[in-house]
């Protein structure tokens, strides 16, 4: 099973990926997009080394809840440039410390501050145990950092084990 | 069915108004705000939420007027999510870079360094022993190369 399928995750997403791209539901194009999916994880499985594994359900789950965020954090936004004037509005640099320790994990972390609107995370430290992020409005960055990390890492830590 | 398409219209109409509507106070914010980074919020913007009201509005229209099942949108939105965070870090990174080198700070002024015996990854060769770095004798080139400067 290990050795066929060597990322049963990513083989899924190709397959779903292949069947979005034809935009057709039949049996030919899920056969080819079955073929893809397990031929590409198979001869790429190599560059994949030291791969954390990735719990499923509580990763759909993350999802909706980034997706839920991204939309409120954007009327928010939308606000402050609308109707916050410039010397109202406090940016700060945020150091997040980061538990988590899988290059994977603390890109997905990174990205999911990127995507919600209000914050950008602008580095990593050379050791790999801090975030910096660029907040827009942010008069409390002590609350803001304990907030993201509350939200979103103890999540991820518990996704990828 | 007559029904079903304008209901179809009318929702399709909506969305498309407030995607072009956050697109509209995305750029909106690239003028008005005050620094680099602040203005790197703007897009954030329009690129998650303006974009996805009006991919909606798409997959809607198709669906509810033309009846076609159309998936293409969902793909368009799936790979900006993967790449609009990282064209966004590199802006970061490069202004990281001109901050040392004197450009003038925003309102948020210049990022402390995290702690003492490490700098951020902009400006510091990754130590040994990072998550993600497997690579032993390119860190030692770069680790050299960040010495002799």
């Amino acid at each position: 099973m290990s050795r066929l399928i060597p990322h049963p995750g990513l083989s899924a997403l190709l397959v779903m990926v292949w069947m979005v791209m034809v935009n057709d539901l039949t049996f030919g194009t899920l056969f080819l997009g079955l073929v893809a999916g397990l031929a590409v994880p198979l001869f790429t499985a190599a560059w994949w080394p030291g791969r954390p594994h990735v719990r499923f359900l509580p990763g759909i789950a993350y999802c909706g809840l980034v997706i839920g965020d991204i939309i409120l954090a954007n009327f928010q936004v939308a606000a402050i440039i609308l109707f916050k004037p410039t010397h109202d509005l406090r940016p700060a640099w945020l150091t997040i410390p980061l538990d988590l320790a899988t290059p994977e994990a603390i890109t997905v972390f990174a990205g999911t501050i990127s995507l919600t609107p209000g914050t950008v995370s602008a580095d990593v430290s050379a050791c790999g145990r801090y975030l910096l992020v660029h907040a827009l409005h942010a008069p409390d960055p002590a609350g803001e950092v304990a907030k993201v990390k509350a939200r979103y890492e103890t999540r991820l830590t518990r996704i990828f084990v | 069915m007559s029904g079903m398409a304008t209901f179809g219209e009318w929702l399709a109409s909506g969305l498309i108004v407030l995607g072009a509507g956050f697109a509209l106070i995305g750029s909106w914010g690239l003028v008005r705000l005050p620094s680099l980074m602040e203005r790197l919020h703007g897009p954030t913007k329009a690129s998650t939420l303006g974009l996805g009201a009006l991919l909606a509005g798409s997959i809607i229209w198709f669906q509810l007027v033309k009846g076609e099942w159309t998936t293409h949108e969902v793909l368009v939105s799936l790979f900006l999510f993967v790449t609009a965070p990282i064209s966004a870090n590199m802006i970061a990174k490069a202004h990281l870079h001109r901050l040392r080198q004197g450009a003038v700070p925003g309102p948020a002024g210049t990022p402390a360094a995290p702690s003492e015996s490490s700098d951020w990854a902009t400006y510091e060769a990754p130590h040994a022993g990072t998550p993600g770095c497997f690579v032993e004798e390119e860190r030692d080139g770069f680790a050299a190369r960040r010495d002799s400067m």
